[in-house]
């Protein structure tokens, strides 16, 4: 069958083997030759992309949930939607969720997956008890942050290059409600932004939507949003209808659609410098899960993501000068997500560090990776680094020098003859 | 709480089945061969849905076990969905009689020694209802699957039957027709895309159905028309065309 990522592009023809119990993984491993894990596909680029590949989905079950104490036990497919459906209403939260809740778990621990607190909670990984993971060979151990250390910091981050993770125990938080009180702050340029993220670094939940399109004066002008779990009102949850784009558009659709996002988002819906609101977990989360299938508004040859991190003191110079660079190019997206980081964790290939980080979507076209080879450029002179599970088209040597620990890895994967079985169209381009 | 039971609870539609009863409030027995293969799905079921679910060792097609497993079970059921089924390539059911014994068998004569076993229960008790999954394919026998479906007009005749004895004591049969579902029965087969169903859609019409009385449903909808079409075709034309 054809596979891609989220960003539809590239698109490989595939086999599959659906996961449905250790021991057919395991007899299945021992003649499967090079495969990778496919989770829910929500990765943008070629991670999860091999000619073989091992579904996960099919293997998502709840194995355990200790009410009390907010232990939740589950297998890699599970979808953090199914998790949420069911212990929301029951008064707990994941402590770290990303921009949509259409991810397995298998997939939020093998990017390490952050959300809009990382500057509090950390990464998913962070919220990992331990996990189970299955070697080449079919061997089972359990990974923490104290058993089999090594290959908890390979695995997190780790894109499914060392393994197939089974099931995992996660630790979870308690709320009082299912409603986010959400305070909104209009930003006229990138010192306001940061100043923003600056006064609200206590509050749990931030981010920051930046006009892409906004040069000299306004460049890096912004809605900042940020937000904590209210203690009026009920754990309530529900399934809202949801919106469906059925059809890839065709490419030019684009800029029409993303100006009427833009405008709504930005000017219409925003008067004040600051104003309060309360919203629920879906709206103030997982704003583009309310459309299913939104990925096709970039037409049949696909987009990708570009989500770099600069450490934070270069953060406000570098990112000057990738907006502007956007900015010239006309190419990006109208907005793009501006984030505060907290500290790096010790797993080997987390994307986060302490700094600021900026995601945007661009459509595939042939002038786009010119673009974005000048914008790794900058990246890199101030010390930044990019994030795999966003990545479809950086080089190795771009790679390498944002993250020091990479000779660790692949010796891990060597040693382990990881590198044999578990590889993918990235692994191969960036010899991970 | 109801509890329903299932017979064949490992198939894909049972499965389905029983997430959508669990999600209304339904306790579940699940019966199936090497029925421990479930643990993880019974699992899930009762942490996603604070239901009760117990496992059952069962084969259909051990008629003298049938008796001995329903009375061990507690508590009885206020109903029963029937989905076992089976099927083989037409030329192995036509070619092998164990095949061709296996296929009656396991879609009508085990299926009716059960369940006639239930409706006497449920009679006496006056309540609780049967779903039986028939097929499509027991409207018209075609060549290509005559033998299967030859059963499973058997079954429909039956259920139809059940459901006019058991009107007077409020019990409600009800007979499903699926057509097409993608689910192991037809893995590796080429179905028109958009006539298969998933497994889950198949549920959500069965809850529905039992709930509102239908007596027969067709899942999805569209198939009481193809069906009707396929069976208002005159035998003299019927027998050449290669169906
Ligand atoms: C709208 C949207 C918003 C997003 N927001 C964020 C965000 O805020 N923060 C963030 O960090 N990310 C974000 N992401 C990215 C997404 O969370 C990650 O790419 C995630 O890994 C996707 O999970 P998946 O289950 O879809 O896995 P896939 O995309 O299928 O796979 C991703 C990687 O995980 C590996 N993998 C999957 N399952 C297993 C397993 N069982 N064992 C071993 N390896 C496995 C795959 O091999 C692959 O390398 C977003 C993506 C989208 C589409
Ligand atoms: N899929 C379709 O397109 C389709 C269309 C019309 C009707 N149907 C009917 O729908 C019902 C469910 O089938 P499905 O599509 O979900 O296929 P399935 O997943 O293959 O399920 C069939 C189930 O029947 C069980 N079974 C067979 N013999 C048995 C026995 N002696 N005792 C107990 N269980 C037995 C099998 O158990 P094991 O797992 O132990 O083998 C299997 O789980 C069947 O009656 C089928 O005929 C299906």
């Amino acid at each position: 069958m054809q596979l891609t990522g989220w960003g539809r592009y590239p698109v490989i023809e595939a086999d599959t083997f659906a996961l449905t119990d250790t021991q057919s993984l395991r007899r299945h491993l021992k003649t499967a030759g090079s495969c990778i894990a496919y989770g829910n596909g929500r990765s943008y680029g070629d991670s999860a992309l091999n000619t073989h590949v091992i579904t996960t989905s099919s293997y998502n079950y709840f194995l355990d949930f200790d009410e009390i104490n907010g232990i939740l036990h589950v297998a890699c497919g599970l979808l953090l939607s199914e998790i949420l459906n069911v212990i929301v209403p029951r008064g707990w939260f994941l402590k770290v969720t990303p921009g949509t809740k259409l991810i397995t778990v298998g997939g939020a621990i093998a990017a390490d997956v952050h959300g809009k607190n990382h500057h509090i909670e950390g990464c998913f990984s962070q919220s990992v008890i331990e996990f189970t993971l299955m070697l080449p060979h079919g061997k089972v151990i359990t990974c923490s942050h104290t058993k089999n250390k090594k290959y908890f910091y390979a695995t997190c981050g780790g894109m499914g290059l060392t393994g197939i993770i089974l099931d995992a125990k996660l630790s979870l938080q308690q709320i009082p409600s299912a409603t986010i009180e959400q305070t909104t702050v209009k930003n006229r340029d990138l010192q306001e932004t940061f100043a923003a993220f600056e006064t609200y670094k206590d509050t749990p939940y931030s981010v920051a939507w930046i006009d892409c399109l906004a040069t000299g004066e306004s460049l890096g002008r912004s809605l900042f949003m940020c937000g904590r779990f209210s203690h009026k009102g009920s754990c309530e949850y529900g399934n809202a209808k949801k919106l469906n784009v059925p059809f890839v558009f065709p490419s030019w659709a684009l800029n029409s659609v993303s100006v009427k996002a833009f405008n709504q988002l930005y000017y219409h819906r925003i008067r004040e410098k600051i104003s309060h609101e309360k919203v629920d977990i879906d709206t103030f989360f997982y704003p583009l899960d309310a459309v299913q299938n939104w990925n096709r508004i970039y037409g049949a040859d696909g987009f990708t993501q570009y989500q770099c991190i600069l450490p934070k003191a270069q953060s406000y110079e570098g990112l000057q000068e990738i907006l502007t660079t956007i900015a010239l190019s006309q190419k990006g997206s109208f907005l793009a997500v501006l984030k505060l980081y907290g500290k790096a964790n010790k797993n080997w290939l987390s994307f986060p560090m302490e700094g600021y980080s900026l995601a945007l979507d661009f459509k595939i076209e042939p002038a786009l990776f010119t673009l974005l080879d000048a914008l790794d450029a900058i990246v890199l002179r101030y010390g930044g680094r990019l994030y795999l599970s966003k990545d479809v088209r950086a080089s190795k040597e771009t790679f390498e020098q944002g993250y020091p620990d990479i000779d660790r890895f692949r010796a891990l994967r060597k040693e382990q003859k990881m590198d044999q079985i578990f590889q993918s169209l990235q692994s191969r381009r960036l010899e991970l | 709480m109801n509890t329903l039971l299932i017979i064949g609870a490992k198939s894909d539609i049972a499965k389905a089945v029983a997430h959508a009863y669990a999600a209304n409030r339904s306790h579940l027995a699940l019966a199936a061969r090497r029925v421990a293969e479930l643990e993880h799905f019974a699992q899930d079921l009762r942490i996603r849905y604070r239901i009760n679910v117990s496992l059952h060792e069962f084969d259909l097609s051990d008629i003298a076990s049938h008796r001995p497993f329903y009375d061990a079970l507690h508590p009885k059921p206020q109903g029963v969905l029937m989905a076992a089924g089976y099927m083989t390539e037409q030329a192995q059911a036509q070619r092998h009689c164990d095949e061709t014994l296996q296929t009656i068998s396991v879609n009508f004569s085990a299926d009716v020694c059960f369940l006639n076993m239930i409706a006497n229960d449920f009679e006496q008790r006056r309540e609780g209802f049967i779903v039986g999954i028939s097929s499509v394919a027991g409207d018209r026998g075609r060549q290509s699957n005559y033998i299967y479906g030859a059963a499973k007009a058997g079954f429909s005749a039956y259920l139809s039957g059940l459901r006019n004895r058991l009107y007077a004591s409020g019990v409600h049969v009800m007979t499903v027709k699926p057509g097409f579902v993608n689910t192991k029965m037809t893995a590796g087969m080429n179905l028109p895309k958009a006539l298969t169903a998933q497994p889950c859609e198949i549920a959500e019409d069965i809850l529905n159905a039992q709930q509102r009385g239908v007596d027969v449903l067709y899942s999805k909808w569209f198939w009481r028309y193809i069906m009707l079409v396929i069976r208002c075709i005159p035998e003299s034309l019927f027998k050449k065309m290669r169906l």
